[in-house]
């Protein structure tokens, strides 16, 4: 049996008095490619900074790599995750390029110099968002668009093998969330786990498994082709979607269609 | 730039421009070449504390200040007057005698470091910026508001805390050109191996965690180089105002970089802003001299009107 790059046992925490994860298992597997979806509050982009270990749980566990997530060196750890924050969150003076180099941070760390196999990451990173035409720019005068393919450039080039992304999408245009969207499934077919809060939930269906939360529960979990996933998705949305099968391009996809 | 100043700081005596050194030679060693490279340290010290709070707190708008050190200073600049004023030794600040400067200076260097210090117990550590910020204020208020009190039991003490706070390059000697500089050499090399970490903060608390940053254990490193680097600046020159504030901001306009070379160039940006108020202060009015505290606290207040101004947003 193979270990799972992530594993959550029983996790629960309380936030503002509510309880905003509450008793959610869920293993991720090497080459798997996930979307977290759900209302607003279900508890998602709580749940994704447990799962990074950026906050500790009321209760229950996270293992990395079949280790508990708080036994990691902290340094060791950020090499094998990668972690996309919410977009407004980062603010600042400095140049998208230097804010990109800080994903090698993890590898040469806060006292050693970045090499060349480093660059060549940073690069690679800046190269599959397109974000070099701008990469001598502040982050403070980029657009929000340019801002987000900036930044995850920056959890790309960690070139971790478990990428944790919250909203990675968010103000980034159709082909650049095209491209996102490739760049994130050939990653999980190279090897990676990854995992994205997503709100687009036609996205999200391009995912491999979807995990649809509520209430701080993981209320169902499975390929979008699983009828059951879907009749709970559009659940959790009180109905305000319908879910369809279409082809385009030669190609058979779920695509949610807003019941206006 | 720094240079030419320094030879302008070394001419400006109070009784107009001199070059003609060699006659004034005494002059020059021992009042106006203290004075200028003291006041050159001092800025430097307060830039880079300045450059070092903008980052920790990724606020644009935080100063050496914040964390209580001023109020600390003051505080402590009030108890050893009071004292001295208890033991009937009526004291104006100009014509202290050493020791009681050297109390002084002490007492400010003491007083901003346990204000700084109690404003980290309040806040139980550097786990949390805001909470952090929140205690600076409220030790701030609490110390003010003990100086307050002891000024209203010992009111002499108020005329020397205000001259002292007010911010002035007057008092610098050798010694004090040697404690500014130990400070620099302690804190701007520490501070700038630290700079990538101010870097990460740039991406979010969350982020700088998830790239393996102990964020704590930095945050407090640095908030001690802070409070070193303000503690020994208001000590020897007062509450000089705005210097650590705005010199990170001009390099900020000038230059695009990562922290490193922002703290070294915020260090020496608030040495060439506070030389040139200090020349300033010491020629516009003649045998007079304004302290140097006011003419910062005029010229960095009107940059950052005409920045508002300018750019519409911080």
């Amino acid at each position: 049996m193979t270990t799972a790059v992530l594993q959550a046992q029983a996790l629960a925490l309380r936030l503002g008095g509510q309880q905003a994860v509450d008793g959610v298992s869920v293993a991720f597997d090497a080459g798997s490619w996930t979307a977290i979806v759900g209302p607003n509050g279900a508890g998602k982009s709580t749940l994704l900074s447990l799962l990074a270990g950026l906050r500790p749980p009321d209760a229950g566990r996270v293992l990395l790599q079949g280790r508990a997530l708080a036994d990691w060196p902290a340094s060791e750890r950020a090499r094998q995750l990668a972690w996309l924050s919410q977009q407004g969150e980062a603010q600042g003076d400095i140049a998208a390029h230097d804010v990109v180099r800080l994903g090698r941070l993890p590898r040469h760390g806060l006292f050693g110099a970045p090499d060349v196999a480093d660059e060549t990451a940073v690069a690679r990173a800046m190269a599959e968002t397109e974000c070099t035409a701008f990469a001598a720019r502040r982050l403070s005068e980029l657009s929000g668009g340019e801002r987000q393919r900036v930044l995850l450039a920056r959890a790309l080039a960690v070139e971790a093998p478990l990428l944790l992304l919250d909203e990675p999408t968010t103000h980034l245009d159709a082909p650049h969330q095209r491209a996102l969207l490739r760049g994130l499934a050939a990653r999980a077919r190279d090897g990676a786990a990854v995992v994205a809060v997503l709100h687009d939930l036609t996205l999200a269906l391009t995912a491999h498994r979807l995990l649809v939360m509520a209430q701080g529960r993981i209320v169902a979990d499975g390929p979008p082709a699983d009828a059951g996933l879907r009749a709970a998705l559009v659940q959790v949305f009180g109905g305000a979607f319908s879910i369809e099968h279409v082809v385009a391009g030669g190609v058979a996809r779920w695509v949610a269609v807003p019941a206006i | 730039m720094a240079a030419a100043l320094a030879v302008l700081g070394l001419a400006a005596g109070s009784e107009g421009w001199s070059f003609a050194w060699s006659g004034e030679w005494h002059l020059v060693a021992a009042i106006r070449a203290p004075r200028t490279v003291g006041a050159l340290l001092t800025g430097a010290l307060l830039g880079l504390a300045g450059a070092i709070a903008q980052g920790l707190f990724r606020n644009p708008l935080a100063d050496p200040y914040l964390l209580g050190s001023a109020a600390g200073a003051g505080l402590g600049v009030v108890l050893v007057l009071a004292a001295g004023g208890l033991f009937g030794t009526l004291i104006g600040v100009a014509n202290a005698d050493l020791l009681l400067r050297l109390g002084l200076v002490g007492a400010a260097f003491g007083g901003a470091l346990i204000g700084v210090a109690l404003t980290l117990i309040l806040a139980r550590g550097t786990a949390q910026p805001m909470v952090l910020l929140l205690s600076g204020v409220v030790v701030g208020i609490l110390l003010s508001a003990l100086s307050e009190l002891v000024m209203l039991v010992a009111p002499e003490a108020l005329r020397g805390k205000q001259i002292f706070l007010l911010g002035s390059t007057a008092f610098f000697g050798w010694t004090s050109v040697a404690v500014l500089a130990v400070a620099l050499v302690v804190t701007l090399p520490l501070a700038l191996r630290f700079a990538r970490a101010l870097d990460a903060l740039v991406l979010g608390e969350a982020s700088a965690a998830s790239l393996g940053l102990e964020l704590p254990r930095v945050r407090l490193l640095l908030v001690v180089l802070m409070a070193l680097a303000t503690g020994t600046a208001v000590a020897q020159a007062g509450l000089v105002a705005f210097v650590g504030l705005v010199a990170p901001h001009i390099v900020r306009r000038l230059v695009v970089v990562t922290h490193g070379p922002l703290l070294a160039l915020s260090a020496l940006a608030g040495a060439v802003l506070l030389l040139a108020s200090d020349v300033a202060a010491r020629s516009v009015v003649v045998p007079q001299e304004l302290p140097v505290g006011v003419l910062t606290a005029v010229l960095g207040g009107v940059y950052l009107m005409v920045l508002l101004r300018r750019r519409g947003r911080w």
